[in-house]
């Protein structure tokens, strides 16, 4: 990625940035990519709780096959921001969003675009695990493919195990895979949601804080796992954990809310340079553990 | 001026204060649950006392024999209890159910607080008063008791128990479960019928098990509805009897063999319902996965 993402304009230049697959890495040493990996462009989000912002004016593109981390003191609206990115805002009564996001160049707020189908490409990994809980592992993790009708035995089988393994959880629950999700430790049950997540093949896995609640080897886990997942899918990851976004992500943006509580996009950039030279001097306040 | 308290003294007063309290409350807490526990094994004692002479199999067999002659059976009674109960949980627990999650899954419309509040407002309704609205429904046009009517009243009697306990038992499905569904494109009908209803099953299921229990005791939306039949019909419209008919009929009769008969019929309608729940929840025990 030659270019520096924090440039302004980034939506009018989405046609002039070439999609990794087959360019930027060449047809023979292209990574395990799923499918063609996804950009995703921010332009002017803003986003509400009723009458109240939650987030103000945020523009940014998230890139193919990298990890994008967003980071800010709590209540600064990451959680909201990513919300926003698959149309999961809206189930919250009252909660509206405006602006554009554009998955590959389509807008998933634009008119007539169902929610479910945006879904479907953006996939979600949320704050605490949550498998279902009626449902033993194995069907959690295929639970995308059974409730979209998919009733093929041995495709099911196949793509269980095959998420499950890229979910480094296979050899954990192989012998167990009827037993109840929720008897699995919550490392396990972070991991069977990752899992569950990526067996529809998402283009976009974004994950909410997905290892605040687990002990340090389970993040450690799913910290491995992130830069795995990357090689197929376009990640975003909200954390507050700041040694975290450094570890596993390549670009981060940081979002701040001031007096008024409103969220807004302080900076974004490549990690590496967000972490030794940010820009803005709140970033480097914040980054440096002086407040938040 | 007083000797001075040190710390431990205050604290080891406050502490014999405290579990003296502790033990009071304890007492008063055990009282209460006695309480309330011995009206219903009194009850039990009383009507295994009673019905036991009369609780042979002729009980089951056999049609109320001519007045003045002794032995003779309930039968009629059990059959048409059956009947009609079945009938109308068949009928009564689907729209409850349906209206339930309807009152719970879209609450903010202002249908769904029509709908609720009418649920309450029906459960509050007398239920001779349904038995009244079924004789003016089916009664009086097909100018005889049946059956039908007396399953028809059974049915709205038990609409508000299932519906209220299915709207509380979707409302304690956590919104994690809901989202775990929404961010796999899954649409909004299908999370609420695959996902939201399995997880509170148990609950609903106690609902309808409570529901049964309370429409198979109902006496008064028979009276005018079911009438009552010393002959064992299975004709849905011609009168029928049940079992809250027969006991009515039975005990405020001048007989000493209709007492008896009273008291036996009675102690089945007992073990009926505590049959039927102790089967449902055996069922369910065994289909939930849980923890292994």
């Amino acid at each position: 990625m030659a270019q520096d993402p924090s440039a302004p304009a980034a939506v009018t230049e989405q046609q002039a940035i070439p999609l990794v697959r087959g360019v930027a890495f060449g047809e023979q040493e292209a990574p395990r990519v799923s499918q063609a990996a996804t950009r995703l462009d921010v332009a002017n989000l803003h986003a509400y709780y009723g009458a109240r912002p939650a987030l103000r004016d945020v523009s940014l593109t998230v890139w193919p096959n990298s990890v994008t981390a967003i980071i800010g003191p709590s209540g600064c609206g990451k959680s909201t921001f990513i919300r926003c990115l698959n149309r999961l805002h809206e189930v919250t009564p009252g909660a509206r969003v405006e602006g554009r996001v554009l998955l590959d160049g389509d807008d998933i707020y634009g008119a007539g675009v169902d929610p479910v189908v945006v879904r479907q490409r953006v996939g979600m990994v949320f704050q605490r695990p949550n498998p279902f809980p009626t449902m033993s592992i194995f069907d959690n993790a295929v639970a995308g493919l059974k409730l979209a009708g998919i009733r093929n035995r041995e495709l099911l089988r196949e793509v269980a195990e095959r998420s499950l393994r890229r979910a480094a959880l296979w050899d954990e629950v192989k012998d167990k895979l009827h037993a109840a999700g929720g008897a699995l430790s919550g490392g396990q049950q972070q991991r069977l949601c990752i899992a569950r997540a990526i067996a529809v093949e998402p283009e976009v896995v974004l994950m909410d804080e997905p290892a605040s609640s687990l002990d340090p080897m389970s993040t450690l886990k799913i910290e491995e796992l992130m830069r795995e997942l990357a090689t197929s899918f376009t990640i975003v990851i909200v954390t507050h954990n700041m040694q975290q976004a450094a570890r596993v992500s390549d670009y981060t943006a940081f979002l701040l809310a001031g007096e008024e509580r409103v969220g807004e996009l302080i900076e974004y950039g490549p990690t590496a340079r967000i972490f030794t030279n940010p820009r803005d001097p709140r970033t480097e306040q914040y980054i440096t553990g002086r407040f938040g | 001026m007083t000797p001075a308290l040190t710390g431990a003294d205050i604290r080891g007063r406050h502490l014999r204060r405290r579990q003296a309290r502790d033990r009071l409350m304890r007492a008063l807490l055990w009282c209460s649950a006695l309480a309330a526990v011995t009206p219903l094994l009194l009850l039990l004692m009383f009507v295994v006392r009673e019905g036991l002479p009369a609780f042979r199999p002729s009980l089951f067999t056999e049609v109320p024999r001519p007045l003045g002659e002794s032995g003779g059976g309930v039968k009629p009674a059990v059959v048409g209890s059956l009947i009609m109960v079945g009938l109308g949980t068949f009928i009564g627990v689907p729209i409850a159910i349906l209206a339930g999650v309807y009152a719970r899954e879209y609450a903010g419309s202002r249908l769904a607080t029509v709908i609720r509040f009418l649920i309450d407002v029906l459960a509050g309704v007398p239920s001779i008063t349904i038995g009244l609205f079924v004789y003016g429904l089916l009664v009086a046009p097909m100018h005889t008791f049946s059956g039908l009517a007396g399953a028809v009243a059974l049915a709205i009697l038990i609409v508000p128990t299932v519906a209220r306990v299915t709207d509380e038992m979707l409302a304690l499905v956590p919104r994690s479960v809901r989202e775990a569904a929404y961010a796999l494109g899954v649409p909004r009908w299908k999370t609420i019928a695959r996902v939201v209803l399995p997880s509170a099953k148990v609950g609903i299921a106690t609902g309808v098990v409570l529901g049964v229990a309370r429409i198979a005791g109902e006496t008064a939306p028979l009276l005018f509805t079911a009438l009552g039949n010393r002959t064992v019909s299975t004709s849905l419209v011609r009168p029928m009897d049940a079992l809250p008919l027969r006991i009515y009929v039975y005990a405020t009769g001048p007989y000493r063999s209709w007492h008896q008969q009273a008291w036996a019929a009675s102690l089945l309608l007992v073990l009926l319902v505590l049959g039927f729940s102790l089967i449902t929840r055996l069922l369910l025990r065994r289909r939930a996965p849980g923890p292994d």
